[in-house]
């Protein structure tokens, strides 16, 4: 098998070796370099295997073994509706469209952005040359260690870049929208972002996936979000890829002095996905919120990791994940709260509470803690239960039918963590997600 | 007749509960079913409620002419049966007002009537809060999370008010109400008595019956019904208590 692997990691140099000559003239130096750091780092390391704790339950060898090549698509009238259509579009966004990977300029919309903000794709902030690309880009999420933020890295291109000048607080969220069209070969996504909240700035940031056609597809995401003193960032995130795509993803959340980051990952699509969520707290009177949502059925697989670093003293943390697990799917929460040697007072509470919908449905949870000082409250719970019959019963005495009841309550669970998110349109389009899987998962236990 | 219960038995798992239940309930009248702890009152509730707990072995109910026991929990409640719950469930998640405008608006598309509108919903219910001196707060809050006991039995009349039901089952409704919440609750259940709804009201006390005069009293004990009477005959439990029962009992079924 090692051979294997071996053959596909080189499938990936040969891409890296083209991008490279493509863009030897136009690339600065600088990020030439990290691309190239992040390809030895990929080749070192290789696809991670069960055998790693951290992928003990998670199997990427359906992605390993797939020959998936990036694939440009020609934009549309036909595409552009699609995108229209989405249940995610139509919002009061400042928003950025990226189909397959590339920037789509056409489909974006940006009127009325505060002075100074920020608000491009990757690929125009390159050529534009901000200095602050060179200093934050690939400088939080670590490439040495982690396979598919050390491949993204190599082919760091393209995705969205934020930059809010101090003290700017935008009223409307900016808005990521990566969609995938084209059900044609197996085709590949590194989509890679950047959002720079300066001091005492609030922002939400809403990134969101897509597929217009369906299909087996890569999506390889990377999102660095720095929040300077006294900054606040909303981050949701929105994974809904086709039923038969890849999604693995890494948000590092870097919050100083005094800085807030609130992020929210709510995952209802593809076949195998796999979140890693990592808040770091390098200054005192830092808080990290991480909130999340995974909903399965059929033979999915949803991986959560999560950390929270606590890096000083008088940091708090609040994480709540829930799970919907239906069918023969499998879930995966790994909460790790790491509270280095100097993070006294340290005030962090994790729980991750899971709803079995059937009998073959699976979850592993297990939290993680890593607690190096001596004055800290930590705590952390995880449950695993099915729909009580007794408001089951109570529903249904009321009038209302069997999967009715069963969907309220339910829905009822998952709200508390869709709740979270404080943009009205998104809620709502949250919740018609929700019920629209949970029908077509009712739909197919009737079939 | 409206509701004719005939030699009803249900057991949970291999026990049994209710023991050959015999009862007619004409419409418009309001029975009273008391007797001792684990008589099988509440059973009897649940049973006719359609809580699937209980596995009826033998017997039948007819409710207006209808084979209750073929029929589904949420059926029933379409059909007009309520049952006012002893221990109403907290569901958190899920707001009271849209749980009950779901429900009414169940019953109201079973019998072929158009689906209120949240509006005319809350036209509807301010009305009938008024009865039961609820407050309006309660309406946003998920339905009977962090309610007090007092603030749920009140809630469960409320639902009823609302989904005004022709058969209407209350399960230990007085228990653990203090005197206040007990002559509201008394006052709801009062307002709603009519020729066209039924009333069965399931108690230990015959507190509750100062206030809700029934038409007729039975007394169930090892799961039979052992008397029924008029209403003097909840004043005679009240001062004899329930050990005189015991004698009515045959003999091989004592303990």
């Amino acid at each position: 098998m090692a051979f294997a692997v071996k053959q596909s990691e080189e499938l990936y140099l040969k891409s890296f070796r083209e991008l490279e000559k493509s863009q030897a003239s136009s690339a600065p130096g600088w990020l030439a370099e990290l691309r190239n750091s992040g390809m030895e780092a990929f080749a070192e390391l290789g696809f991670p295997t069960t055998r790693l704790e951290d992928w003990k339950y998670t199997n990427v060898a359906p992605i390993s073994g797939v020959n998936f090549q990036p694939a440009r698509v020609e934009l549309n009238d036909k595409i552009a509706k699609q995108i229209e259509s989405l249940p995610l579009s139509g919002m009061e966004t400042n928003r950025l469209v990226f189909v397959n990977g590339r920037y789509a300029k056409e489909l974006s919309s940006l009127d009325g952005l505060a002075e100074g903000v920020k608000f491009t794709s990757l690929s125009e902030a390159f050529k534009a040359g901000y200095g602050s690309l060179e200093v934050h880009l690939a400088r939080y999420a670590d490439f040495k260690s982690h396979a598919f933020v050390a491949l993204n890295t190599a082919f760091m291109e393209e995705g969205g870049f934020i930059e809010i000048p101090k003290g700017v607080v935008l009223d409307k969220p900016l808005h990521l929208l990566f969609v995938s069209a084209g059900a044609g070969e197996p085709s590949i996504a590194y989509p890679r972002n950047l959002v720079l909240a300066g001091r005492e700035s609030q922002a939400t940031v809403i990134e969101t996936y897509a597929s217009l056609d369906g299909g087996v597809y890569f999506t390889n995401a990377v999102t660095e979000v720095v929040a300077e003193e006294g900054a606040h960032v909303d981050y949701v995130k929105v994974q809904r890829e086709s039923d038969a795509a890849f999604h693995v993803a890494t948000v590092l959340g870097y919050a100083v002095r005094n800085a807030g980051i609130e992020t929210n990952s709510l995952q209802f699509g593809a076949r195998l996905g796999r979140e890693e969520v990592i808040t770091v707290l390098d200054g005192e009177g830092a808080e990290g919120i991480l909130a999340g949502l995974y909903v399965t059925d059929g033979r999915q697989l949803l991986d959560n990791h999560t950390t929270i670093d606590h890096a000083q003293p008088h940091c708090s943390s609040r994480e709540f994940y829930k799970g919907i697990l239906d069918g023969q799917s499998t879930g995966v929460f790994n909460g790790k709260i790491l509270v280095r040697k100097d993070a006294q007072k340290t005030d962090s509470k994790q729980s991750d509470k899971n709803l079995l919908l059937s009998e073959s449905a699976t979850i592993n949870t297990k939290p993680q803690l890593e607690i190096f000082a001596d004055d800290v409250k930590c705590t952390h719970g995880a449950t695993v239960g099915q729909i009580d019959p007794e408001a089951v019963f109570y529903l249904r005495s009321r009038g209302i039918g069997r999967e009715e009841a069963r969907s309220l309550l339910t829905v009822a669970f998952a709200n508390e963590i869709i709740d979270r998110v404080k943009f009205q349109p998104l809620r709502v389009r949250l919740k018609a997600a929700l019920a629209e899987k949970m029908a077509a998962g009712t739909g197919r236990k009737e079939a | 007749m409206f509701l004719e219960i005939k030699n009803l038995h249900a057991n949970v798992g291999n026990t049994e509960i209710l023991k050959g239940i015999d009862l007619e309930v004409g419409l418009g009248e309001v029975h009273a079913i008391m007797g001792p702890n684990g008589s099988g009152k509440s059973t009897l509730a649940q049973v006719l409620a359609g809580r699937d707990v209980y596995t009826v072995t033998e017997g039948e109910v007819l409710y207006g002419g209808k084979k209750l026991l073929d029929m589904a929990p949420e059926d029933r409640a379409r059909e007009g049966i309520f049952l006012a719950f002893q221990y109403p469930v907290e569901i958190p998640g899920v707001n009271n007002t849209y749980f009950l405008r779901a429900a009414l608006n169940a019953a109201r598309k079973h019998r072929g009537e158009e689906e209120l509108d949240a509006m005319d919903f809350l036209g509807l219910i301010r009305e009938k809060m008024k009865l039961l001196e609820m407050d309006e707060t309660l309406l946003n809050r998920p339905v009977n999370e962090g309610f007090s006991g007092g603030e749920k039995k009140r809630n469960e009349i409320f639902q009823m008010a609302v989904l005004e039901p022709k058969l209407a089952i209350m399960d230990e409704t007085d228990s653990g109400l203090d005197i206040d919440a007990l002559r509201i609750v008394s006052q709801g259940v009062n307002a709603l008595r009519s020729e066209k709804r039924s009333i069965i009201v399931v108690t230990h006390y015959q507190r509750l019956l100062n206030y809700i005069v029934p038409d007729y009293v039975h007394v169930l004990s090892g799961g039979r019904i052992v008397k029924s009477g008029g209403k003097e005959l909840a004043l005679e439990l009240e001062e004899k208590g329930y050990g005189w029962l015991d004698e009515t009992v045959p003999a091989g079924e004592r303990a």
